[in-house]
């Protein structure tokens, strides 16, 4: 049934008739296309062209617009054309076909390399203004709607902010201590390593206990959550946006920042805190077991040595840090969930953007309060 | 040529499919013949869906047998089913559109992936495509976030129709589109299927496409085909479900437009 398509071209004087056979379908249609290129200077010659489609044998839509397309070309060069040998069940298609492609497309504007590339920067710039606009609006949001709660207090969705910290608190736990573990010991092996050249290997349990404590303990959780919980919250809020749940949200009278991004930060401010102390612990355990086994140090000895080089102001310096890191990763992942487009793809890219931002400004933060830490003498 | 000769274009014999302990498909035999359309409908969570998923290998079947023309039909990633993908066409209910793809892309995707074509016929093809099913060549370059319900769908089919698939599997094809677009989509089906020589498959809901378009319909009720044929035999049979169907109230209210 289905035959290799051929196009028989004869000319006789003015006059070229074409004869098309076998099968102009889809699946044949680079050969099609090579026959139509190929028929198309004779039809420029001729002055009256007769196409007979008695001979076709199967017919689809590529075939009959490469057909169409061939009628086209010899009309607009002013020729005059004759359609014979119409199958019955292929007239219908053949009509159909006809009527498409009729508006010519407009040219795509040509453009000037060096303002397409100026126009990239300039919109990149806005777009960080956008951004910092957009970190804002939602921390206000976040603060009416915090203030709201104040004043009606049971307004707050507790069973939700619960579910929240199970999610990002409670089931955060077994990879943060496995981390955080190895980052103590990590950092244990090295300080003896090192430190053994001249003698200071006590000293490795100060480096750990106050490079854990005030630095990489809360720096390291946060970063893993918003990894973690950043990234889901984006891609949540990033699909209810899509399937327009937040729409469905506002227009039941429902503020979408009470009860969907409210219970998120502040499930995200309290857990944060625990992780990062459960992390800290996790570490100086790592370090202790790498002094016992590598370095050479009873636990006892160890304990002792921590408890001369750290204070209560180290363990305050990190842990106050949490809930600003926790606040920061909960609102860029927010504000990005919120900016999703329709596409797949946009769903993508804003959960890139928000885990990149919030580790960025989680990293910036920490530079700051480093600074201020360090100006008021703690 | 006689009826008997005729091959089916999809031939489905003793076919069950379930979910855990919950049969949805039970020993379901189905013939659809070449060029006709067939109306599948049924109960809301009956498994009509469930059906045309089977039978284009999305959802794995417990027994039995399913033959495209005259193809047997494994499991989506099976080789078999690949080849056969090519000759049919699926519109998903909710469009299934690429997201990040525009309406052009859209189309062109079959295209670019199974057959070896200048980009510029390519691109008169997707144009062509779209035309016919009702859309301006200016809702090319639009992504489908961008478009209603209607054009969705009607994009769908474009998509669907890309290859000039021998098969076209067609999932409640006018839900949700205003009576007039519904129209519009039928009489389109219709067109294409005598233009194209379609075999279609629809899983509908709208009693007027299937006393309009159908050439058959099928009912499916407690995971069976309990009655199958042109319209006027389904009016008329006895099945309890089959009555509740055609004659509840709502298909009253078409009475006396439909005679």
């Amino acid at each position: 049934m289905a035959s290799e398509p051929l196009l028989t071209a004869t000319s006789a004087g003015e006059l070229l008739e074409l004869r098309p056979r076998g099968s102009w379908t889809a699946s044949r249609v680079t050969t099609l296309e090579s026959l139509a290129a190929a028929a198309a200077p004779a039809i420029d010659r001729a002055n009256t062209v007769k196409l007979d489609l008695a001979d076709l044998g199967e017919l689809d839509t590529v075939g009959a617009w490469l057909l169409e397309k061939l009628f086209r070309r010899a009309v607009s060069a002013g020729h005059r054309v004759d359609v014979t040998g119409v199958a019955a069940n292929y007239a219908g298609l053949i009509e159909e076909v006809r009527q498409v492609n009729r508006q010519s497309r407009p040219p795509p504007a040509a453009q000037n390399p060096v303002v397409v590339r100026l126009g990239e920067i300039g919109r990149s710039a806005s777009g960080a203004t956008e951004d910092v606009a957009a970190f804002l609006q939602m921390l206000g949001s976040l603060f009416v709607a915090m203030l709201g709660v104040l004043r009606r207090p049971r307004s707050l969705r507790i069973t939700s902010a619960v579910y929240q910290l199970y999610r990002v608190g409670w089931q955060a736990i077994p990879i943060i201590v496995l981390i955080m573990f190895l980052i103590g010991a990590i950092i244990a092996q090295q300080g003896f390593f090192h430190f053994r050249r001249f003698g200071a290997e006590s000293y490795t349990v100060d480096m750990v206990g106050i490079l854990v404590l005030r630095e990489l303990g809360v720096l390291i959780v946060a970063i893993m959550v918003a990894g973690r919980s950043g990234s889901a919250y984006t891609a949540e809020l990033g699909s209810m946006k899509m399937r327009e749940e937040i729409d469905a949200l506002s227009t039941m009278g429902l503020d979408p920042i009470e009860v969907l991004i409210l219970p998120r930060v502040v499930a995200l401010i309290c857990a944060l805190p625990i992780l990062t102390f459960i992390g800290v612990m996790a570490a100086l355990y790592g370090g202790g077991l790498v002094a016992q086994f590598y370095g050479g140090m009873s636990p006892a000895i160890y304990i002792a040595r921590l408890h001369d080089a750290i204070s209560v102001a180290h363990f305050e310096v990190g842990i106050i840090k949490a809930p600003f890191m926790a606040l920061v990763i909960g609102i860029v992942a927010c504000s990005e969930g919120l900016r999703v487009k329709g596409s797949a793809e946009s769903l993508g890219r804003q959960t890139t953007t928000s885990v990149v931002k919030s580790i960025f400004l989680v990293i910036v933060l920490d530079g700051l309060f480093a600074v201020f830490f360090a100006s008021i003498g703690m | 040529m006689p009826q008997a000769e005729q091959p089916a274009a999809i031939r489905v014999r003793d076919l069950v499919v379930g979910f855990g302990r919950q049969v949805v498909i039970d020993h379901l035999s189905l013939d659809v013949r070449k060029g006709e359309i067939l109306g599948l409908v049924g109960a809301s969570g009956g498994g009509k869906s469930v059906l045309m998923r089977t039978i284009i290998g999305l959802i794995p079947r417990r027994s039995g047998t399913i033959e495209v023309l005259g193809r047997p039909v494994g499991g989506v990633r099976d080789r078999r089913t690949q080849n056969i993908a090519g000759q049919w066409g699926i519109l998903f209910q909710q469009g299934a559109l690429f997201s990040s793809l525009t309406v052009r892309q859209n189309v062109q995707f079959p295209l670019r992936e199974n057959l070896v074509l200048s980009e510029e016929l390519m691109d008169e093809i997707a144009i062509a495509k779209l035309e016919m099913v009702g859309l301006a060549p200016g809702d090319a370059d639009k992504f489908p976030s961008e478009l209603s319900g209607g054009m969705i769908k009607r994009v769908a089919l474009a998509r669907a129709l890309a290859l000039d698939p021998q098969i076209v599997f067609l999932d409640e094809p006018t839900s949700g589109l205003d009576p007039i677009a519904a129209g519009d989509f039928d009489a389109l089906i219709a067109t294409l299927q005598k233009t194209l020589g379609l075999t279609v498959f629809m899983v509908t809901h709208d009693l007027a496409s299937l006393n309009t378009v159908c050439d058959r319909v099928a009912a499916l009720a407690d995971g069976k085909i309990v009655a199958i044929g042109p319209m006027r035999e389904l009016l008329q049979s006895e099945h309890p479900w089959v009555r509740a169907y055609f004659h509840g109230k709502r298909s009253q209210m078409l009475q006396p437009q439909a005679s």
